[in-house]
């Protein structure tokens, strides 16, 4: 059997999902077994590759740099996966919304200016910090998405479900509490 | 007071009067143009120009052309009334002196105009004669003699039997059968009973209401007082929007009158049967039209609906035997008990009774109050009496049923106005609003616009109307800006399916209607303001 | 005693006269949805979660309100019952700003157990992001509007158990507001009389006990140094 293309990658999230990844533990040792991971944030590649088989997306889509990279992952992989509750929902990511929601000056007003202990001045240099979209949006509102794996992390037992009927060539399922967002 | 007494007070006032009277409408819409200095300088005019012995100057209520008002009604001069229109205050002199043959300029309608001469008057028969302040104009045309024919001469299952065969139904929207629910009222159990008249009338655009209430308080009155007897009520509440600071007005003189000569209150016409009304003020809002959430509000409490059964008739206003009608419902009454529900009844179509007074606006040429008999094709109302589209545009449809109702596209005109035909379109009867639009109409922009009113008017309590009409809403606007895709159009058609089938009152049921009627008659409308899809592979999946 | 008998999702059973259906059903051991219904006070048939087909009636009824009749064939659990029931949800989740992850119910809300019950996995409609205030006035609760669903039990139960009538709802359509008295600070409020029935009564997140709101654990330092003394000094009173 043809080895599988796996890629994950991190749009605005905290890492944790990537951490509750880590914490598959022995599982990763058949993963590795199973898979090649052609692009992720523990392995050092440049360019989104084309013909990635899965591609599990933690984050929400915040800034310019997440909606271009996450276009191109749509254009060059066959299954998208939302990758814990940011990707699912927009979740802490997205309250920025409630300071009003296409205007992500107010954020930055807030975050580098009013809240600001020293030199307060919004981070405006073209090309060095990617410019915030309006309003943060959850993955599917801009792509298509094929299956979702909520949680606050998701742990990584409900990442191993998903994985081992993915790798089996299922629609992986989820139920009851599987899918439990927070 | 018994008949003779009555029939006095008729005869007197018919005695007092002049030659030739000139009828000022004095309702919302024309008081809104200054009607009332129009009244006082015509009263001026008849002294200075000494004509105070033949002419009399009244105050009327709608006489339904209101987009032609002000309007002045002169009779006595010649065999058929003179019309005047666009009045303003200062053409006072000049009306008052073409009654001495002195030639104006001032436009004067045609009384043979279609738009009166297509009319069946029932409901609206007085409005625009009468002075809606002066009992005595209303006892003066028969008023309050049906009252007197059913407390006298009639049981009340005799009147219950007679509104059953007029084949009456509700004109509040629903078009359920008036005798039915009577008859129902009737035979619930319970020493006390309630009569309430829902005159909140809470449709964009909608007046019909207001006019009868202002033009000719009595006969709804009336009417409330025969449906008491019939059902065994003896207090009755007329519930009105504060909206309507007039119609409350004159509600509130003629109740006083009506009191004070022992029409209302205990031993009408010296029988042992006591009916009271009392005036409720709505604070406007549209949900509080409903049934039970305008008992609630009645009842003081925070107006939101509840699930029926129990309905009013078993369980109503606080827990007793209820009988709701609408304020058009009423005013059919005294007809009614007086020439027979055979007569009603041959009036209209089969299962239609009757006549229906519409509020005729949107772009066309004549706009305004009219009362038509049941089953008239929709062509004749729009084109003959309302006069087509102005500058020459084309029709394209016609929105009936206001926020519940539906969109009828030009080619279904010949459709006859009667509840199964207008559903059977996709629309409703609803309670009279009909808006003309052009060919310059966008229908997504008018699909968006009722279902914005219902998002701002539900009430919240259930969640599918009150976050569903908010995403409703929110898809027209993508929409509409061309932000969205045919994903988008399927979503906003699941969501219509869901909010119709889910809310728990009529506003959720219904608040889809419009969506739902413009996209099956004009759903290229919709998708040409579509994007193409840039999700991805599977872009037509709809998850 | 009379009883009806009827048929809920096949399953013959008898129940009360008067009893709703959900009664009857919640008896046999069916489950149907609920988020308004709360044992105790009264039904208003607001959420819509427990409507069921019943044969014969085209329209879908609410169980909580609807009462058994004789005869009757209820089904509680149709795919088209479910999609409505999901539907209903996603609206919830994107009505308000539900943040599960940061949430004092996380865990324990019916709202969150109900979507997932229901195997809701995402929100298909836009969320609308408003902005709630939270109130914190109060000595031992505090109210977050922004996870309130508007089911009113904390209303019912404020009045109809306690009978204290603080809790009422101002407003109307999406803007509606839980509001305490003549919608004042809670802190503020005369006639709560702290009984915490509100707080037991909601379902989600809305309303909560001090203290157990995230960012709210206080950190005892004491306690370490404590540890200490009584580990290297075996000093074992505070
Ligand atoms: C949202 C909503 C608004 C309504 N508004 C009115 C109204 O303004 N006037 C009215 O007579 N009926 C209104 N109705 C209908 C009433 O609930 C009720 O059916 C009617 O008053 C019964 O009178 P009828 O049988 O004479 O039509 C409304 C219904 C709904 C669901
Ligand atoms: S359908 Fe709308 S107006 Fe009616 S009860 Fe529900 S929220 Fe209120
Ligand atoms: S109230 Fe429930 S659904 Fe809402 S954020 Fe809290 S846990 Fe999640
Ligand atoms: S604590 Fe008790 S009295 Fe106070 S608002 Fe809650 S239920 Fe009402
Ligand atoms: S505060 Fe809680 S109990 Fe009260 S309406 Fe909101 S969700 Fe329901
Ligand atoms: S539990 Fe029945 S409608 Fe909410």
């Amino acid at each position: 059997m043809e080895r599988l293309k796996i890629a994950t990658v991190w749009l605005g999230g905290c890492a944790g999902c990537h951490m509750s990844f880590l914490d598959l533990d022995e599982f990763l040792i058949e993963l590795a077994g199973k898979v090649d991971v052609v692009y992720s944030p523990i392995a050092d590649v440049k360019e989104f590759p084309e013909g990635v088989d899965v591609c599990l997306i933690e984050g929400a889509v915040c800034n310019v740099d997440n909606l271009e990279l996450l276009h191109k992952i749509r254009a060059r992989s066959k299954v998208l996966v939302s990758f814990g509750d940011c990707a699912v929902t927009g979740n802490v990511p997205a309250m920025r919304n409630q300071f009003g929601i296409d205007n992500a000056d107010n954020v930055l007003q807030r975050a580098y200016v009013d809240n600001a202990q020293f030199n307060p001045v919004k981070p405006t240099t073209d090309g060095i910090v990617p410019a915030l979209l309006e309003k943060v949006q959850p993955v599917h509102e801009v792509v298509h998405v094929e299956f979702y794996l909520p949680g606050c992390p998701p742990p990584a037992d409900r990442i191993k479900a998903l994985m081992v009927q993915v790798l089996e060539g299922k629609t992986p399922k989820l139920e009851g509490a599987q899918l439990k967002f927070g | 007071m018994q008949i003779e007494d009555l029939n006095a007070i008729a005869e007197k006032h018919i005695g007092s009067r002049k030659k030739i009277i000139v009828r000022t409408c004095m309702s919302a819409g024309c008081m809104s143009s200054r009607a009332d200095a129009i009244k006082k300088n015509l009263e001026t005019a008849v002294k200075e120009q000494g004509l105070d012995a033949e002419v009399e100057v009244r105050r009327v209520g709608c006489m339904g052309f209101c987009g032609q008002g002000p309007l002045v009604g002169i009779d006595g001069v010649k065999e058929k009334e003179i019309l005047f229109e666009h009045i303003k205050p200062e053409d006072a002199n000049a009306i008052i002196a073409s009654l001495k043959g002195v030639e104006s300029n001032l436009e004067i309608g045609d009384p043979d105009h279609p738009f009166f001469a297509k009319q069946t008057k029932i409901v609206r028969a007085n409005g625009g004669i009468i002075d809606p302040e002066k009992i005595e104009d209303y006892i003066a045309i028969g008023g309050y003699e049906a009252l007197h024919n059913a407390l006298t001469e009639m049981q009340p299952a005799q009147v219950v039997e007679e509104v059953t065969k007029s084949g009456l139904r509700g004109r509040g929207g629903a078009g359920f059968p008036t005798g039915l629910k009577w008859g129902t009222v009737a035979k619930s159990p319970g020493a006390k009973k309630y009569i309430i008249c829902n005159g909140d009338e809470g449709d964009p655009g909608a007046f019909m209401d207001r006019s009868v209430l202002e033009s000719d308080p009595h006969l709804v009155l009336e009417g409330m007082a025969i449906a008491a007897y019939a059902v065994g009520a003896d207090q009755g509440f007329l519930y009105v929007r504060a909206e309507y600071p007039l119609a409350i007005s004159r509600l509130q003189i003629a109740i006083k009158q009506a009191k004070a000569l022992g029409l209302l209150g205990a031993g009408i016409f010296e029988t042992p049967f006591n009916f009271n009304v009392d005036i409720r003020i709505g604070a406007g809002a549209f949900v509080c039209g409903e049934e039970t959430a305008l008992m609630m509000s009645v009842e003081g409490k925070r107006g939101t609906p509840r699930p029926r059964p129990p309905f009013p008739a078993e369980s109503g206003l606080f827990g007793c035997p209820t009988l709701i009608n609408n304020v058009e419902s009423f005013a059919n009454i005294t007809a009614i008990i007086k020439k027979g529900g055979d007569w009603y009844a041959s009036i209209g179509t089969e299962k239609s009774k009757g006549t229906k007074v519409f509020a005729l606006t949107g772009k066309i040429n004549n706009t305004g109050l009219i009362e038509v008999p049941m089953g008239i094709p929709l062509r004749q109302i729009v084109e003959e009496m309302g006069g087509g589209a102005p500058d020459g545009r084309k029709i394209k449809s016609v929105q009936t049923g206001g926020p519940s109702g539906g969109c009828i596209p030009a080619e279904f005109l010949d459709t006859p106005v009667d509840f199964e035909s207008l559903a059977k379109l996709g629309s409703i009867m609803g309670s009279g609003g009909m808006v003309v639009m052009d060919d310059t109409t966008n229908m997504v922009e008018i699909a968006k616009f009722y279902m914005e009113f219902c998002k701002d008017e539900s009430c919240g309590k259930c969640i599918p109307c009150r976050a569903g009409t908010a995403q409703m809403e929110n898809l027209l606007n993508k929409i509409i800006a061309r932000q969205a895709t045919q994903r988008d159009l399927a979503k906003l058609e699941e969501l219509c399916d869901m909010v119709k089938n889910t809310s728990l009152c009529g506003l959720g049921q219904t608040a889809p209607n419009p969506v739902l009627s413009t996209l099956k008659y004009f759903r290229n409308e919709y998708e040409e303001l579509l994007q193409p899809d840039k999700f991805g592979p599977a872009a037509t999946a709809t998850k | 005693m009379s009883a009806r008998t009827l048929t809920i999702d096949g399953k013959q059973i008898s129940a009360e006269k008067g009893a709703s259906v959900l009664q009857a059903a919640t008896e046999a051991g069916i489950k149907i949805p609920t988020l308004c219904h709360l044992e105790g006070v009264y039904d208003v048939g607001a959420c819509r979660l427990c409507l069921v087909e019943v044969k014969g009636i085209n329209k879908l009824l609410p169980a909580c309100t609807t009462r058994v009749a004789e005869g009757i064939e209820v089904t509680t659990n149709s795919e088209r019952l479910n999609k409505y029931r999901r539907m209903t949800l996603e609206l919830l989740f994107a009505e308000r700003n539900h943040v599960c992850a940061v949430c004092v119910a996380n865990g324990h809300c019916e709202l969150q157990s109900l979507a997932y019950g229901l195997g809701l996995d995402h929100v298909r409609y836009d969320y609308i992001f408003p902005r709630w205030e939270v109130d914190d006035t109060h000595r031992l609760f505090g109210m977050d509007h922004n996870r309130c669903i508007l089911c009113t039990r904390c209303v019912r139960s404020c009045w109809h158990i306690e009978g204290a009538g603080t809790k009422n709802v101002a407003g109307r359509g999406a803007k509606s507001k839980i509001i305490t008295d003549l919608n004042q600070k809670w802190g503020d409020s005369e006639s709560c009389t702290e009984c915490g029935k509100c707080v037991m009564s909601c379902p989600t997140g809305a309303l909560f006990k001090k203290g157990s709101a995230v960012g709210e654990s206080e950190r005892d330092r004491t306690k370490l140094e404590f540890i200490v003394n009584a580990r290297e000094k075996k000093q074992w009173n505070a």
